[in-house]
């Protein structure tokens, strides 16, 4: 096999595999600290890429308009997500998980038209930054610039989680939610709160997914579809609720996907789902520990 | 505890008349109808038998089939690839189609049998999404993405009404077979798995056999809806396979109302109704549907058959506890009674309220043994 073709198709995996990162570790917090499976993830890493293209198409052709969207875009998905939550969401905290899914379902069906009310049929796209445009020859393969900022957020993302979730007092206390809600709130903790703020972190980094990819892809009504099943296998093979799982999970899909293009390019989408299933067969409740 | 079957007796399975009057009126219809209607009946017939496969082991084995489309997909793809590719006779490949989808469920259910709840799901997601992944792209196979359309038909199939009458009479046939199936002592041991695994375990019951052959039967019959959907239709496409068409079989499923029997096929009947005619208003019908399903959840969690069902009991058991002047334990779904189900969860309350006398001193005995 061509090593410069493999080595230029690895950086492509791996820089989708560092969006898949970013939303499934969304999907993956609220599974492990609310226990909700959230349908409508998807949705809102597409209404995160739909609301960049508006922020950056408003802004024009300042050098700074991808930037601004890609602060204000997940802040935007965020606040979105903290309303269902409080209005709807959380008076259903009691109900069986199939009850749950399904109005998370029925929460992203809502969310799909509204999308397609507000932005219409048609795809769209935005382009990077001036700073990020063009590529760069890394080891003689040209790599767009777009994938390598995608690979230093990537692990930027996985960071900061790991500060909030390890370092910070409230990310602590969603981390002991996610194990005993009922001794956390024995302890006097308004269990109610963790899981709203786990809610929107979890919603924040759908929304930043969604602004990431935008400069990469066409902005389409069906990206949510892909992208939220993609999400569930690559936190079901992590191990459900657990964030490295998600952060293993993305490389395995996203580098299968991308590899196996080299491999056989008519199927390289069944390759990651390939994959999925013989992590599960093997490993049914997913490599890493599931808290679950 | 095996009594389940029991409370779901509705008046009508009395009487055979009332019976022979629907099914003549149902296979009239061709005759007095507009195409359009007859169409949305059959489709009707083809989605609620879906919905009742899905049924099978949501509502009455408690298994989180995630990816029920994935059979429905398999036996369509069956009958398709039949006439198409390999030039078979129609009438073979619907026999074909139910029997590809029950080895597809084998070959899932087996693996996901060993599993419970969410991951039992996401395994049967994963499989069933690379079984739509290889539809997606086999181009020379499936047709890929486009599908597979204009797929000849022989004689009485070819025209609308015949489909319609054929479809009436196997999705009739089905229904029956499927409701001898919960009411037979295999579908009562899959409901008490449903309400107490460990217990059926202890008692001897080999569980994940149970459930396996509740999942080869339920695909099955899943298969023969998708042969049915190619005969109305005369195409396959790649989204029958696809997660979303399933979790719509779910919706079908809760609006009607699972563990009754009779709630898929109103639920189907709902959606493809209230589909077609939105559809001729609105572009933004799963706006609607997502609204209708939230405001279920919300407010009648148990459907609408589950719903009037309840009503129905509520006001007989009063009716017969009020001349009585007791609610006594007694009174078949009893208010008391409710009341101790609902507190189980939504799986359990579905056998649980309602259950006669006898279903307690089941389980007590069961308690027994084990003691």
């Amino acid at each position: 096999m061509d090593l410069t073709a493999l080595t230029s198709q690895l950086l492509v995996g791996l820089s989708r595999a560092m969006i898949l990162f970013i939303v499934s570790a969304g999907l993956s917090f609220v599974l492990g600290v609310l226990r909700v499976p959230n349908v409508f993830h998807g949705s809102l890493y597409m209404l995160g890429a739909f609301v960049a293209w508006t922020v950056a198409t408003r802004l024009g052709e300042g050098p700074g308009s991808l930037w601004v969207a890609l602060l204000l875009a997940p802040l935007v998905v965020a606040a979105v997500g903290l309303v269902i939550e409080r209005t709807l969401l959380a008076r259903l905290y009691q109900r069986e998980h199939l009850m749950l899914i399904l109005f998370t379902f029925g929460v992203m069906l809502v969310l799909n038209d509204l999308v397609k009310l507000a932005w219409g049929p048609d795809y769209r796209s935005v382009v990077p930054p001036p700073a990020l445009q063009g590529a760069v020859v890394v080891a003689g393969v040209a790599v767009p610039r777009y994938n390598l900022f995608l690979l230093a957020v990537g692990p930027a993302v996985a960071a900061a989680l790991w500060v909030f979730t390890h370092r910070t007092r409230v990310g602590k206390i969603a981390r002991a939610a996610a194990v005993d809600r009922e001794m956390v709130a024995v302890l006097g903790i308004d269990v109610s709160r963790v899981f709203a703020l786990a809610f929107l972190v979890g919603c924040y980094l759908a929304g930043l997914g969604g602004a990431l990819v935008a400069p990469t892809t066409s902005i389409t009504l069906g990206m949510d579809h892909t992208i939220i099943i993609e999400a569930f296998l690559i936190v079901t093979i992590g191990g459900l609720g657990n964030i490295w799982g998600a952060l293993v999970g993305s490389l395995l899909f996203g580098i299968t996907q991308s590899v196996g293009l080299l491999v056989w390019p008519q199927f390289a989408i069944v390759f990651p789902y390939l994959a999925v299933v013989l992590v599960l067969l093997v490993r049914p409740t997913g490599l890493l520990r599931s808290v679950w | 505890m095996l009594t389940a079957a029991a409370q779901e007796r509705a008046p009508s399975a009395r009487r055979p008349a009332a019976w022979l009057a629907l099914a003549a009126a149902v296979l009239a219809a061709p005759a007095v109808l507009p195409p359009f209607y007859v169409y949305l009946g059959a489709l009707v017939l083809v989605m609620g038998l879906l919905a009742a496969s899905l049924n099978l082991v949501l509502g009455y084995g408690g298994l989180y089939q995630f990816h029920h489309g994935v059979f429905y997909g398999v036996g369509a793809y069956a009958l398709a690839l039949t006439i198409t590719r390999l030039g078979w006779p129609a009438w073979v490949g619907i026999l074909v189609a139910p029997l590809a989808a029950a080895a597809a469920g084998w070959a899932i259910g087996v693996f996901c049998v060993r599993l419970t709840r969410l991951y039992f799901g996401m395994l049967q997601i994963s499989l069933g999404s690379l079984l739509w992944a290889v539809a997606l792209r086999w181009y020379p196979v499936t047709g890929g993405d486009n599908g597979i359309h204009g797929i000849p038909l022989p004689a009485p199939l070819h025209t609308l009404s015949g489909a319609y009458v054929f479809i009436a009479v196997t999705t009739g046939l089905a229904f029956g077979a499927l409701w001898c199936i919960v009411r037979s002592p295999f579908g009562a041991t899959l409901q008490a798995i449903r309400d107490n695994p460990q217990r059926c375990q202890v008692v001897g019951i080999d569980v994940r056999a149970h459930q396996l052959l509740a999942i080869v039967l339920a695909a099955g019959f899943a298969g023969l809806a998708g042969a049915l959907y190619v005969v109305l239709e005369r195409s396959v496409f790649p989204t029958m396979l696809f997660w979303v068409l399933s979790l719509e079989i779910f919706v079908m499923c809760l609006l009607g109302g699972w563990f009754t029997f009779s709630g898929p096929l109103v639920g189907a009947a709902l959606i493809v109704v209230l589909r077609a005619f939105a559809g001729r208003h609105t572009e933004y019908w799963t706006l609607i549907l997502g609204t209708i399903l939230i405001l279920l959840i919300f407010f009648m969690p148990e459907g609408i058959m589950g719903f009037v069902g309840e009503r129905l009991r509520l006001r007989a058991s009063g009716g017969a506890a009020a001349r009585r002047g007791v609610a006594g334990p007694d009174a078949v779904g009893g208010p008391a009674r409710d009341v101790t189900a609902d507190a189980g969860g939504a799986a359990g309350s579905g056998t649980g309220r309602g259950a006669p006398a006898p279903a307690a001193d089941d389980a007590g005995g069961a308690e027994g043994a084990r003691g």
